[in-house]
């Protein structure tokens, strides 16, 4: 991961982040599910996935998904990078033997009114090129090598 | 969109504020540095305390992790059902008799950081109800309920909003 600090004017629309490859176990999908004190057995248990949810094995759950969004995005910002909104839409679940592939592509730079620097970037979670889960994430990077995203409070932090 | 026909418990639903709570427990560091290595989250503000103090003014927790904070004990003393995160979900699986059920969207939006020893408050606020649909799932309903959470400070740390669709799996 990025330990220097990324500013917005190293950012243009249209970069590319550098994928992220990772190969799905059953132990990914229970620790994701433990991680965010999910107990619902489709995330850990078979039988009940492919009975009762009618999916061919247990699956990655939604927290845990934002949690590799998170960690993906702030691999490219490092610690300075401060989310400030994701949205993310899931079109097919990801399950263990996937190779799931994170990449992404910066849509938007700007620095709002209250001067703080803004990055949207549009991040796809795909499965042999299938796309599974989009989200759209907006991330407030330093606009200069003084500014720090996370000093922001009450009313000068506009997610 | 909101179905106008819904049943009129429902329809009066929309827009309240339901199951306000507070967290069962503080806001802890094992179970960040868990959700970091769940996903091999490296971010030394998770890791480094000093670099958490110099840019966060002490450790966070990844604010992905928000509704970790709220996910109940999955049993506790005196308890004689399991409890049921976002409470108003499932309500609406019973009311509409819909057996199953998935999260289609979801968005977050972030302000106040979260810190360990923080106890946060919690709201759902159901949005809307949509009108009968059939997916490849089978067929049921869309509903958005919106989970708003402050810390003890009432400063508000996030607001998550979630898109559920209920569902029966059609007879094939």
């Amino acid at each position: 991961m990025r330990t220097d600090r990324l500013t917005l004017d190293g950012v243009r629309p249209g970069d590319v982040l550098a994928e992220l490859a990772y190969d799905v176990t059953a132990t990914t999908v229970v620790l994701g599910a433990l991680a965010t004190r999910d107990t619902r057995p489709m995330h850990h248990d078979h039988d009940f996935a492919v009975q009762r949810n009618g999916t061919r094995d247990i699956f990655l759950n939604t927290p845990n998904q934002a949690a590799w969004f998170e960690r993906y995005l702030t691999d490219w910002s490092g610690p300075y990078g401060r989310l400030g909104r994701m949205k993310f839409r899931m079109k097919g679940s990801v399950f263990p033997g996937d190779t799931m592939v994170l990449s992404a592509t910066v849509e938007h730079v700007e620095t709002d009114e209250l001067g703080c620097g803004w990055a949207t970037v549009l991040v796809h979670l795909t499965v042999n090129d299938d796309l599974k889960t989009d989200c759209t994430a907006r991330l407030a990077l330093p606009v200069d090598h003084d500014d720090n995203p996370w000093r922001r409070r009450g009313d000068s932090w506009q997610p | 969109m909101t179905d106008t026909t819904l049943p009129a418990d429902v329809a009066t639903a929309i827009g309240q504020v339901q199951y306000e709570q507070t967290g069962e427990f503080p806001v802890e560091r094992g179970y960040i540095w868990t959700s970091c290595a769940s996903v091999e989250n490296g971010n030394p503000l998770f890791w480094d305390d000093t670099i958490a103090d110099q840019i966060t003014d002490g450790p966070i927790s990844p604010p992905t992790m928000l509704s970790v904070w709220f996910r109940p004990h999955h049993w506790s003393p005196g308890r004689t059902e399991p409890a049921l995160p976002l409470q108003v979900h499932f309500d609406l699986k019973a009311r509409f008799e819909l057996p199953e059920a998935i999260m289609s969207d979801n968005t977050i939006v972030f302000y106040e950081p979260v810190r360990p020893g923080d106890v946060l408050g919690t709201r759902q606020i159901l949005r809307s109800v949509s009108e009968p649909k059939t997916t490849k799932l089978g067929t049921g309903r869309f509903w958005v309920i919106d989970v708003e959470y402050v810390n003890q400070r009432d400063e508000l740390v996030g607001v998550e909003s979630y898109t559920g669709f209920g569902y029966r799996r059609d007879e094939t």
